[in-house]
């Protein structure tokens, strides 16, 4: 194998040796173990990396220095964070539900984790290659729901029930949204693996390549994931079940110390792992973004979108307002699913156009033409009831 | 026990332990949960005949299991809305006192 | 193998039948709802070791991810997260008990007398495009069917749920 076809499989090189040195009949095992060791730890790395960049990023945003005292530029910033949540006296209210209060935060981070299984990070790197990739996927997002109202009634606590109970209406919400953008991926490659789906990708015309964003229905598909993804994980500009200056801190209100800590790493982790699906499924995996820059590893390819789509919804987080959950809940199902089924409609349509005359940049421009005048109209019909004057500014004499 | 009879055997003990529920007990929610639970049983025994009886590759068994799902969903979403509407009514979910049909 | 079963088979189903049993025995309405999601993903793994990857994860998304959801709802909504007023069984819990019995050893003993000695088979390899085609072409109409019950029943839950201070006074409206 070249150089670059080593450094591109690296990863699984070591694995393969590793696994030699043990019995026959125990190497499968022995290769699962090795997957999930990498992914236990890389991920919570990324994590830790995710909070200082978040902190010192939202920090410059608003126009102030973020952490900089542990560590230069403050960068050893999660270890003091990581010993100040362990060695913090965990409370429980007295009138809590002991067991579930105790099972919340191990149900999140355990879904969590296993989101990662099907996940390509790399060529042939993908833990578990299962027929039904995209199923697995959002079947275990959709249990995180519970997780987060089990916190949240097992508190005893009106503010933690409210909170978990606006963060699960939200949650399901946005479901519909999220899976519908992603069946016309499906629809077009023609299967539910994940495996599939980034090779399907992964050929270049010229030397631009294939991936789903760059084409109509692919666009509007990711707008509405990524969109979707931020209101499933809870992020700004839809925090509101968990924005501080609104319900204390929503559903984790009564957790403190290590079981907190779960709490914020198994929320990071399941922006990890959606932000990982979004790239998978629309921007290509691993795959390079020019032909020519095909000798950077697939992995690395990998982390660098990762680390773009992290810096994007932290850029999000800085700059937009929070909705309300009014707000939240129309966009979702007023909008948002209207656009969905539509751009299942235009997938279609362009997989038909392709095969007949009107093939070429025709169905480019039907195609997009199509998604934009609906986007304009359901706007306007939509908003046809606010009357929103120009801004005014009201400074203090 | 041949591997089809293990199945059967728990999809019944799941059943007998719904039909228990559903009889039994006097909130309305639970005996939502203990029809839920039947069904639930009744979906394995449909997959373990897809499984070890005759022409899996047919998909009956599983065709059959899908749809089953979907209708439970269904079935739980418009109950509990009835359960919904007579507690908004009477303020209880109370089996043993719904005996008229005037609200 | 213990007894003659699986460990793995003997250990789900144990997990499964548990999460009913405490879904009967638990005075906590909540708590019952959360152990039916035990039940709930026990049968998933059930399953899964049988073969049907797809439905195993259908159950997970369907039951644990909307049904169970659902339910603790419906018990947040109707205020049964407290100690209940009445007592929880019925005044005619014993019948029950004996009619619930006599179903189980009905079903267990037509299970264990009338099956042949082996009926193992290679599982069968099952894709997901399979399910579809199958989906597209035979199974077309019970498709449509189910895709006009879903959307009735979802018009039809938000009707019967909604409160009825807003039909009254759109019917006093016009008058």
């Amino acid at each position: 194998m070249s150089f670059v076809a080593k450094l591109d499989q690296i990863f699984v090189l070591l694995q393969h040796w590793i696994a030699g040195f043990f019995p026959l009949w125990l190497q499968p095992l022995v290769m699962i173990v090795l997957g999930v060791i990498a992914i236990v730890a890389a991920f919570p790395g990324i994590f830790a990396l995710t909070t200082v960049l978040e902190r010192k990023g939202l920090g410059r945003i608003q126009n102030r220095l973020g952490p900089n005292r542990v560590g230069p530029l403050g960068i050893l910033q999660p270890v003091a964070d990581g010993i100040k949540s362990l060695t913090k006296e965990d409370i429980v209210p007295l009138s809590a539900d002991a067991i579930v209060h105790f099972l919340a935060p191990l149900v999140l981070v355990v879904a969590v984790f296993l989101g990662f299984a099907v996940l390509p990070i790399g060529r042939n790197m993908v833990l578990v290659n299962l027929d039904a990739g995209l199923l697995f996927f959002f079947a275990i997002g959709a249990s995180t729901e519970l997780s987060i109202f089990m916190a949240g009634w097992s508190s005893r606590n009106k503010y933690s029930l409210l909170g978990a109970m606006r963060a699960v209406a939200q949650m399901i919400s946005y479901e519909v949204p999220l899976l519908l953008s992603s069946v016309v991926v499906v629809m077009i490659t023609g299967s539910l693996s994940t495996v599939k789906i980034v090779e399907a990708q992964s050929g270049f015309t010229g030397f631009l390549p294939h991936w789903y964003v760059f084409t109509p229905w692919g666009f509007a598909g990711f707008a509405l994931f990524v969109v979707a993804a931020l209101a499933e994980t809870n992020r700004s500009p839809f925090d509101l079940p968990e924005g501080e200056s609104e319900l204390v801190a929503g559903y984790f209100t009564e957790y403190s110390g290590f079981k907190f800590a779960l709490f914020f790493l198994g929320e990071y982790l399941g922006m990890f792992s959606i932000a990982g699906f979004a790239i998978t499924l629309f921007l290509g995996g691993w795959g390079a973004p020019f032909s020519f820059l095909e000798f950077v590893p697939s992995w690395a390819w990998f982390f660098l979108k990762l680390l773009g789509a992290i810096a994007f919804f932290i850029w999000l987080r800085g700059t937009m307002p929070r909705l309300r959950q009014d707000q939240l809940m129309n966009f979702a199902w007023k909008f948002m699913l209207p656009m969905a089924l539509l751009n299942l409609v235009v997938a279609g349509a362009w997989r038909f156009l392709g095969e007949g005359p009107l093939g070429g940049w025709v169905r480019w421009i039907i195609c997009s033409l199509v998604l934009l005048t609906a986007y304009v109209l359901l706007g306007r019909v939509l908003m046809r009831n606010q009357n929103l004057g120009p801004r005014s500014y009201r400074y203090a004499d | 026990m041949t591997p089809l009879a293990e199945f059967l055997v728990v999809a019944a003990l799941v059943f007998a332990i719904g039909l228990a529920i559903a009889l039994t007990r006097r909130n309305a929610i639970l005996v939502l949960i203990g029809i839920e639970l039947m069904l639930n049983a009744a979906n394995l025994n449909l997959i373990a005949f897809w499984r070890f009886g005759p022409h899996p590759e047919a998909l009956t068994g599983m065709m059959f299991a899908l749809f089953s799902i979907a209708v439970a969903a269904a079935e739980a979403a418009v109950g509990l809305g009835l359960v919904i509407a007579y507690h908004r009514h009477t303020k209880t979910t109370d089996l043993d006192a719904m005996t008229r049909m005037r609200g | 193998m213990i007894f003659g079963f699986s460990i793995l088979f003997l250990l789900t189903a144990v997990v499964t039948v548990a999460g009913a049993l405490a879904a009967a025995l638990l005075k906590n309405l909540v708590h019952c709802a959360l152990s039916l999601t035990v039940t709930f993903a026990g049968l998933a793994l059930l399953y899964l070791e049988l073969g049907a990857q797809f439905i195993g994860f259908a159950q997970i998304l369907v039951y644990i991810g909307a049904v169970a959801i659902l339910v603790v709802f419906a018990i947040l909504l109707t205020r049964g997260a407290g100690v209940p007023e009445y007592r929880g069984y019925s005044s005619s819990w014993f019948f029950g008990l004996v009619i619930a019995a006599a179903t189980f050893a009905l079903l267990a003993w037509a299970v264990v007398k009338s099956l042949p000695a082996s009926l193992v088979s290679a599982t069968p390899a099952v894709s997901v495009q399979s399910i579809g085609t199958a989906l597209m072409s035979s199974y077309v109409l019970p498709l449509e069917i189910v895709a006009v019950l879903l959307t009735v029943a979802l018009i039809g839950a938000v009707i019967v749920a909604m409160p009825e201070g807003k039909a009254s006074s759109e019917k006093g409206g016009p008058q």
